[in-house]
């Protein structure tokens, strides 16, 4: 469906051209919800940006459908208005001087197929309907609370029944309790239609849990594809693992492997331990070790096998639903994640484990 | 369509701002064509101009009157923005509105209230101190340097009154109380945190004060040219209109007018880009406490209303006098049994005036019309689009508010000579003199209103289908709407006020009422004159009105 080749797209900066995107590329299938997932001025709003004909990329092509929306070797440029992409902005956008009817009639109004009034009121008022704003039909925009404003900017996206949607971190400007309504509102809303979409935030959570897939985007590079669950349980690199959630690191080397060189054993900072390797390694190579807090298993008597150690409390945080600790072994302070059963006190010893198949071997970027 | 219209604006503004004026020094550089000669390369005109000791005299006379008109304005004005800004005194709404009047009375009609005010022999103020102290000394006399740094500087302090009023309020009170709070006096912290966040604006307004004074025109011309004290300002206009004019000799000495102009307000921006390093601007939307007055409340009001008094009070009061008699008489129980409608009859009669209103209005609306939608879509462009040029193009918009109205007049004068394309002596060359002077004001109130609209706004017309004109005819213009409109008022009233280019650019049959004004100044007709202008005065008022409502809305400051 959407097809993003080799994007490259530069910024006039002091001093020649900033390159804002570099070397892009991915697909999203139709009726996907592709994320655009990584920290601010990583290129992710200029990508977004990018496809929907707001910016003109120095290099690379995209098509929609297998119509070149842009190719620079070709000399495509086809302009934002020619394109038919629903645009929904982070400030939302709303056109203060018109009310909500008139709002999401725009793009019936100026857009390529003429349609008569009724036409139009049809099909403004049934996606209205949608998000649930019809009564609302003649209210002036400027008269609506922040869901409002956003679910009429949803709305007239929506409205010329697009091809494509892209979404610039639309939840960023509510608060935290209406952010976390409209992430479901919006993945229904997205499950329903089977839109094809595009969506930009800075948000891990947010990214895990409306997305089918999720490109990760660190200074202007795509660095990792994947599927949610992907994306936090084998993060190609520290970057990711440390973006996507939160992480423990280990460094270490490469001292040997099991027979089929899934598993590596790894000289580490809390001693030798194994591991399961993602790329191909090189024996005595310098790697990361990395390990989600709540994979870190912890107890108050002994734990037996691979991976097991004796460590000691150095801090820990009630969280309610589970209780942070700090696990003191040598020199190195690991943060585990644990039932908030376990009340451990602090400076007395406690046993910890880590499964093999969750300490992850990164090469050390 | 974009192109077009862009390329056209563009075009247009650059032809404005730079073909006269390029001209201008072209030719104070050669030696005007006789016969079959063709022009020569030639500095006599600099020679000329700036050998002689009259032309050390004429910048001297020029500074020092600049600097005093500066000064005085700054002090009156800083002051009442101070006991406005910061203190508890009363009537505040009535101090700010009425500062605001002297901005739309034409200069003109200032300077001539206050020589019927404050010459020698028949000045009101000389004639009632006389009076009152029964002596025959003179207490002011207009005509000279000091009492036309005097005039010029009442003038101009409403100006500098809204200058450093916005300086004092968008400090930060935060910055003050953190010095109270250090355990500092209140003395200590006015000396050492309030003036000291306040000098780089105050300096910017002095400096910007010193210029305007500079390119001041009326002064010079009805207190500076019979008071035999001229300075370049009207060193240009006596040599344009002197018999054989010299062109010339006006040119250089506009060179040089244009020389000060340029570097003081080049400096004053630099000094202003500093200051905002110092950041006293946050735009916080509360004010401190202000500083309780005490006993001392009713004397500095009184101060401040004897301020009005001199500034709007007695001007108007001196006109209205004037306009009630046959022939101008001091004000006395044997005049007062002549009063008379008859100046009025004359006015409202009088053909000539009645064209000249025509003039003045059609060229303020014309104006005004041609400078907010061509500046609407400059600025669209300098504030919206990423191009190399745009910075440029910002420079070309704003530039002519470093040239003096004298010199765009003479500019377009020998331009438009050398060019027939038959718009010299026509209503349009006035036309093109006050669109290129008000170019830059246009610029402001539209780039004002422009970075109000967030970029989004328009992105998301375009990605729901709509082509750059639908984008700007159906988002951008009624956003803008607003200050388009108290942009468009503003322009009116500076246009019908205008006296400067006018004066080198009018023909028979192309007067403006600020030119009738002059025109009946010099034939002596001060109660034909007083009348036009107490009506001239109570038609601006109404539009000022008008356009501070709209400006108020929009937080811009009248100029």
């Amino acid at each position: 469906m959407l097809s993003v080749r080799g994007l490259t797209t530069e910024y006039a900066g002091r001093g020649g051209a900033v390159r804002a995107v570099a070397d892009v590329s991915f697909d999203v299938q139709r009726g996907r919800f592709f994320t655009l997932l990584g920290p601010s001025g990583c290129g992710k709003t200029t990508t977004l940006r990018s496809i929907a004909g707001l910016e003109r990329p120095a290099a690379g092509e995209i098509s929609v459908d297998s119509t070149v929306v842009f190719s620079a070797a070709r000399g495509v440029f086809v302009p934002a208005n020619r394109r038919g992409f629903g645009v929904v902005f982070q400030s939302y956008a709303i056109w203060p001087h018109m009310n909500v009817f008139r709002n999401v009639a725009f793009p019936l109004v100026v857009g390529p197929h003429r349609m008569s009034r009724g036409q139009i009121r049809d099909r403004v008022l049934r996606v209205l309907k949608t998000v649930a704003l019809d009564d609302l039909a003649e209210r002036d925009a400027t008269r609506l609370s922040g869901g409002q404003q956003q679910r009429l900017a949803l709305a007239r996206a929506l409205v010329m029944e697009p091809k494509l949607l892209l979404l610039d971190e639309p939840l960023s400007n509510l608060d935290a309790k209406l952010r976390e309504r409209m992430r479901f509102e919006l993945k229904r809303l997205q499950r329903e239609l089977r839109v094809t979409t595009v969506y930009v935030t800075h948000d891990q959570s947010e990214a895990l849990a409306l997305s089918h897939e999720i490109g990760v985007m660190s200074e202007g590079r795509l660095v990792q594809v994947g599927t949610p669950r992907t994306i936090y349980a084998r993060p190609v690199d520290p970057f990711v693992a440390d973006f996507v959630g939160t992480t423990n690191f280990l460094r270490g080397e490469v001292r040997g492997f099991d027979d089929d060189r899934t598993r590596v054993h790894v000289d580490s900072e809390i001693g030798a331990v194994l591991a399961i390797g993602s790329d191909e390694l090189d024996l005595g190579e310098r790697v990361v070790l990395t390990v989600r807090p709540e994979d870190v298993e912890l107890s108050e008597t002994p734990l037996a096998g691979v991976n097991a150690r004796t460590a000691s409390v150095d801090q820990k945080i009630y969280l309610g639903e589970s209780i942070d600790f700090r696990v003191r072994l040598g020199e190195r302070v690991l943060l585990a994640r644990s039932h908030p059963r376990l009340a451990t006190k602090i400076g007395e010893p406690i046993h910890l484990r880590i499964s093999p198949e969750s300490l992850l071997v990164l090469r050390d970027g | 369509m974009r192109a077009l219209v862009v390329g056209t604006s563009i075009a247009l503004v650059a032809w404005l701002a730079l073909v006269p004026l390029g001209f201008l020094l072209w030719q104070s550089v050669h030696a005007p064509a006789g016969g079959a000669e063709a022009t020569q390369l030639t500095v006599e005109h600099y020679r000329a101009a700036y050998s002689s000791r009259e032309t050390a005299r004429l910048l001297g006379n020029s500074l020092q009157f600049a600097a005093g008109a500066a000064l005085v304005a700054f002090t009156l004005g800083t002051l009442l923005a101070f006991v406005n800004e910061r203190t508890d005194t009363p009537f505040k709404r009535l101090f700010f509105a009425l500062s605001l009047v002297p901005l739309v009375i034409p200069g003109v009609l200032f300077v001539v209230a206050w020589m019927l005010l404050g010459s020698p022999r028949i000045g009101l103020v000389n004639v009632a101190l006389r009076t009152l102290f029964g002596t025959d000394s003179v207490f002011v006399n207009v005509y000279t340097l000091p009492g036309m740094a005097l005039v010029d500087g009442l003038h101009y302090s409403p100006m500098a009154f809204l200058m450093m009023s916005a300086a004092f309020r968008t400090m930060d009170p935060a910055l003050e109380e953190a010095a109270l709070a250090s355990g500092a006096s209140l003395r200590t912290v006015f000396v050492q945190i309030t003036f000291r966040l306040a000098w780089p604006a105050a300096f910017a307004t002095l400096l910007i004060l010193f210029v305007r004074a500079l390119e001041s025109f009326e002064v010079p011309a009805l207190l500076g040219l019979p008071g035999g004290i001229p300075v370049l300002t009207s060193a240009i206009y006596a040599a344009v209109h002197r018999y054989p004019g010299d062109v010339g000799l006006a040119s250089a000495y506009a060179v040089a007018l244009l020389a000060i102009t340029s570097a003081g307000l080049w400096f004053q921006s630099r000094l202003l880009a500093q200051g905002e390093r110092h950041a006293t601007v946050t735009g916080k939307g509360y004010r401190s406490r202000p500083i309780e007055l005490g006993r001392w409340r009713m004397p500095v009001a009184t101060l401040c209303i004897l301020y009005f008094m001199l500034l709007i009070g007695l001007p108007f009061l001196v006109l209205l006098w004037s306009s009630f008699q046959t022939f101008y008489a001091v004000p006395s129980r044997a005049a007062l049994a002549h009063l008379t409608l008859e100046s009025y009859r004359f006015v409202l009669g009088f053909p000539a005036i009645g064209r000249a209103t025509l003039n003045s209005v059609v060229l303020a609306v014309g104006t005004a019309t041609t400078v907010m939608s061509l500046t609407a879509v400059v600025c669209w462009v300098v504030v919206r689009t990423r191009g190399h040029g745009r910075a440029l193009v910002d420079q070309l918009a704003s530039l002519p508010i470093v040239v003096p109205g004298l010199v765009v007049g003479l500019a377009l004068m020998v331009f438009y000579l050398h060019f027939d394309i038959g718009v010299y002596g026509t209503l349009w060359i006035l036309l093109i003199a006050y669109v290129t002077r008000f170019l830059p004001y246009g610029m402001r109130y539209n780039a004002a209103s422009m970075l109000g609209i967030h970029r989004e706004l328009e992105e998301s017309a375009a990605t729901s289908g709509a082509s750059w004109w639908a984008t700007f005819r159906f988002i951008v213009l009624p956003l803008l709407a607003p200050g388009l409109l108290a942009g468009w008022l503003f322009v009116v009233i500076v246009s019908i006020r205008e006296l400067s280019s006018s004066i080198l650019l009018y023909g028979p049959g192309t007067e403006v009422l600020s030119i009738v004004i002059f025109e009946l100044w010099e034939n002596g007709q001060y109660v034909e004159l007083s009348a036009l202008g107490v009506l001239m005065i109570g038609a601006l008022l109404v539009l000022a009105l008008v356009a501070q409502r709209f400006a108020g809305r929009l937080g811009i400051g009248a100029v």
